[in-house]
């Protein structure tokens, strides 16, 4: 699409004026500057504004009341592509993740500037659908948080809510579903059950499987596997490698190893700026950015 | 940051107080409920000792005086109290007797000291006798009268040939009774249905029209067909009486009035003295066979509360389904859609404040809105007839449609309240789970919001729905009535008579403990009433309860 192309070609001519720009002040460590309040620009890959973004994040603030929570964020997510934000505790992660979907507009103290769009559909324009928009996403939180119903009505909400009730393609979703989260054997035999009654990590699992059934365009997964052990984290791993080059997937993750063995590009927030963005495997090897690289490496501070 | 010499390390107590320990806190919370426990424990307890020993038939005592005088009756209490009528003031026990023969003596009970009485014997004859009027009646069978002709002599021919023929007897009497109050009734009932259907189309069409001059032709037909159906009652009733008439039972009284009683005006006889535990308990519930399924009668200070029983749970349902939908939504406006702001508070404290307006402001509401406003427009759109033939509104006064409405507004408050409060306890991550699923507002309301929050909804409904079925003021002024036997539910169309006025158990306490013209009579009665309203608060509650339980293990299970 050539509007499109034209934005992402905008953005990097953004992104290298503002690369030159810190390049004028070579002494300044980025992240203190941050924390002193200066505006930083954050330094973009060009692998990354080559690719065909699904959704483009655009100079995007975010207020929580008078506090500001983002900073002018902009950042292409490529299509069909597993992209992961880390950054520290607090930096507002959850915050962009949640902007997405618009979920911040239940939050009454929320002011934005700036826009997104998903495939071109601007998502804050007055005129978008909140509700359209949420179907073609789906979300995991960083909490579980399933449903006071069975697991099978957990996992065929969406479809039940789109007036969905023949049973047989029910029936399929939620197998498929239960099977992509892997949870399929162990839930298998008590679908009619409570899905409260599941453990914290089969709950986790569950509001997978039902953040996928309804087939999004993209996956928003806030720290999916923090509630996990090893050998469910691993499952859900092995499940958004199968969804990649299907799914465009969008990850929170505070774990590097899984950060750089499940996604394709790894964005670096920090106080709620964008620091750096860019294919995983040179995020993690040749960064751009000593503090990048301190983050990733373990050697914060 | 460094510090040059660090600070030592704070070196902890090796010993813990009391108050870490939390003892001194148990003690008193414990102590606390321990003393709510009791003190609501004992008051039941009271009620229910005293409510379900009423229709125990105790023993028959025949107490001899020293000055001669000669009693039947039941002991029913003892006191000791300070008699100051000598100048001097002395210790005194005295005894309550229950005397009854209210017709002979002008006493349902008696106090007599101790010093007074010579002896007290149980004899083998002593009989208590309920009759239809008048109270009871304590005495020795004599014998059973036709008329003139005597039947059966003596103490021991006499009862038995009063047990052999006393159902059949008071068999016919209840037959006569309820062709007198139901069928009459019934036909009372249709002759004014004719005579309004006439009265109607003078309003609507005048006098000289077709529909008044056929409504007045029907009305005759009815009068016709009504009055050929009543002489066949009066018939029916007059052979039943006819066949009852003349006989009695004559009895003596301790102190020697002899007395006849009507075979088909007594109730139930019984001989405690001679009576087996099983046959003692044989009275005792067919007395509360009496009570929970008979009407009234004595001014409600005897037999049975079933119309009271009726309204009472009628009235309490009608209430919770009138109040459940108005609070909850209500409560949802407030709580998912309502703008958060001065406005939402404000109307929250108004709410509160509602909780604490006295009842019987209620009452005056309900009363000058419902009954004069609304009832009054309704009579005035379609029981107009009434109004201008009778002067007699239908829906312009009090009854259980009106009574319910004020007492569900009266128990809105709490309604409203509880349902917030569950309305909150519900997760945001839930609701917003339900949102990223692309769910609109309503849908996450009706599939989230509100299964979960319906445990937390049914406790506001129990606890409104325990208030207003034991609320009696503002019932007094919308419809309770002393006596209504009609309930408002029965075989005349339509059936279902919303307008109709109704007995309250909660204001037969009232009227029968505090209004009774004998108010010592009516006392075991009072106790038996309040058990009786007690256990059907109750009962309705731990029906509720059950449901949200049974709710609770649907949708908020335990999970670590
Ligand atoms: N509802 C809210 N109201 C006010 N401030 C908020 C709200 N939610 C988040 N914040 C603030 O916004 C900032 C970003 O929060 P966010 O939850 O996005 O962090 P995060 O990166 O997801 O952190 P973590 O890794 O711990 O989940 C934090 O400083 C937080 O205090
Ligand atoms: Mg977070």
């Amino acid at each position: 699409m050539p509007s499109q192309s034209t934005l992402s070609r905008e953005m990097l001519v953004n992104a290298k004026a503002a690369h030159d720009q810190a390049a004028a002040q070579p002494s300044a460590d980025r992240l203190l500057a941050v924390a002193a309040g200066h505006e930083v620009p954050s330094e973009v890959h060009e692998q990354v504004l080559a690719e065909n973004p699904v959704l483009e994040i655009d100079r995007f603030n975010l207020w929580y009341g008078s506090k500001q929570a983002l900073h002018g964020i902009t950042m292409p997510i490529p299509n069909n592509k597993v992209t992961a934000l880390v950054g520290p505790s607090g930096c507002g992660k959850s915050t962009l993740l949640r902007s997405v979907n618009r979920l911040n507009d239940l939050v009454q103290s929320v002011r934005i500037t700036g826009d997104m769009r998903l495939n071109g559909d601007s998502i804050y324009d007055p005129r978008m659908d909140v509700i359209d928009l949420r179907k073609r996403m789906g979300m995991v939180f960083q909490k579980p948080n399933p449903f006071p119903m069975s697991i099978y009505e957990n996992v065929v909400y969406s479809l039940r809510i789109d007036g969905e009730n023949n049973r047989g393609v029910l029936d399929e979703v939620c197998e498929l579903s239960l099977r992509g989260a892997a949870l399929w054997d162990e839930a298998k035999d008590r679908l009619h059950d409570s899905a409260l009654g599941l453990s914290g990590g089969q709950q986790q699992r569950l509001c997978i499987a039902r953040a996928i059934a309804a087939e999004p365009e993209v996956l928003l997964l806030d720290e999916p596997c923090s509630a996990l052990d090893p050998i469910a984290t691993g499952k859900v791993e092995e499940l958004i490698q199968e969804l990649r080059g299907r799914y465009s997937v969008l990850i929170v993750t505070h774990n590097m190893q899984q950060a750089s063995r499940t996604s394709d590009y790894t964005a670096f927030m920090y106080l709620g700026r964008l620091i750096e963005y860019g294919p995983t495997t040179e995020i993690f090897t040749k960064p751009i950015l000593r503090e990048t690289e301190a983050y990733v490496t373990g050697r914060f501070g | 940051m460094n510090f040059k010499t660090p600070r030592p390390r704070r070196l902890r107590s090796a010993h813990s107080s009391l108050n870490a320990h939390g003892e001194a806190w148990v003690w008193l919370t414990g102590g606390s409920l321990a003393l709510a426990i009791a003190m609501i424990t004992g008051l039941l307890l009271f009620i229910m000792i005293r409510g379900a020993s009423t229709f125990w038939p105790a023993a028959m005592e025949l107490v001899e005086l020293k000055d001669g005088r000669a009693v039947l009756g039941e002991i029913t209490g003892r006191e000791d109290f300070i008699d100051r009528s000598n100048g001097t003031a002395m210790h005194v026990a005295r005894k309550l007797v229950r005397t009854a023969n209210f017709d002979i003596t002008g006493n349902h009970y008696e106090w007599f000291d101790e010093g007074a009485i010579a002896s007290t014997s149980r004899p083998e004859w002593g009989t208590a006798v309920e009759r239809m009027e008048g109270g009871r009646f304590h005495g020795f069978p004599l014998r059973i009268l036709d008329k003139e002709r005597v039947v059966a002599e003596g103490a021991s021919q006499t009862w038995q040939a009063f047990q052999e023929m006393h159902p059949a007897a008071r068999k016919r009497f209840r037959e006569a009774l309820w062709i007198d109050r139901h069928d009459r009734g019934a036909l009372q009932r249709r002759l004014r249905a004719a005579r309004l259907a006439v009265v109607q189309a003078d309003l609507n069409a005048g006098r000289e029209s077709r529909a008044y001059l056929s409504a007045v032709v029907a009305e005759k037909a009815v009068i016709a067909s009504v009055a050929e159906q009543s002489m066949a009652l009066d018939a029916k009733t007059a052979s039943l009486r006819d066949q009852n008439a003349g006989w009695g039972v004559e009895f003596v009284t301790a102190s020697g009035e002899k007395t006849i009683l009507p075979l088909a005006l007594i109730v139930r006889a019984w001989q405690p003295n001679r009576l087996s535990t099983a046959g003692k308990c044989g009275v005792y519930f067919s007395r509360w066979w009496e009570f929970l399924a008979d009407d009234p009668r004595e001014a409600n200070s005897a037999g049975g509360v079933f119309p009271a029983i009726w309204g009472t749970v009628a009235m309490t349902l009608i209430m919770a389904l009138l109040v459940a939908p108005f609070g909850v939504l209500a409560a949802l406006y407030l709580r998912e859609y309502a703008v958060r702001g001065p406005m939402t508070t404000a109307i929250r404290i108004a709410i509160n404040n509602l909780a604490g307006v006295p009842s019987i402001v209620y009452g005056a509401f309900g009363l000058g809105f419902f009954c004069y406003v609304l009832g009054a427009s309704i009579d005035d759109l379609f029981f107009k007839a009434s109004l201008v033939a009778d002067n007699q509104p239908t829906f312009g006064t009090g009854g259980l449609l009106w009574a319910s409405l004020t007492l569900a507004l009266l128990t809105l408050p709490v309604v409203i309240v509880a349902t917030e409060e569950a309305l909150s306890a519900v997760p945001n991550s839930m609701r917003e789970g339900s949102y990223a699923c692309g769910a609109g507002k309503w849908q996450t309301i009706r599939r989230i919001v509100l299964p979960r929050a319906l445990p937390g909804i049914m406790t506001g409904l129990i606890l409104a729905m325990a208030r207003g079925a034991g609320e009696v003021a503002p019932l007094m002024l919308v419809g309770v009535k002393k006596l209504a036997v009609e309930l408002p539910i029965d075989g005349t169309f339509p059936f279902v008579h919303p307008e109709r006025e109704f007995m309250h158990l909660a204001y037969l306490i009232y009227d029968v403990g505090f209004q009774s013209p004998n108010s010592q009579a009516a006392r075991p009665m009072v106790f038996t009433i309040t058990f009786l309203l007690v256990a059907i608060i109750a009962l309705l509650n731990v029906s509720a309860i059950w449901f949200r339980s049974r709710l609770q293990r649907r949708y908020i299970a335990q999970h670590f």
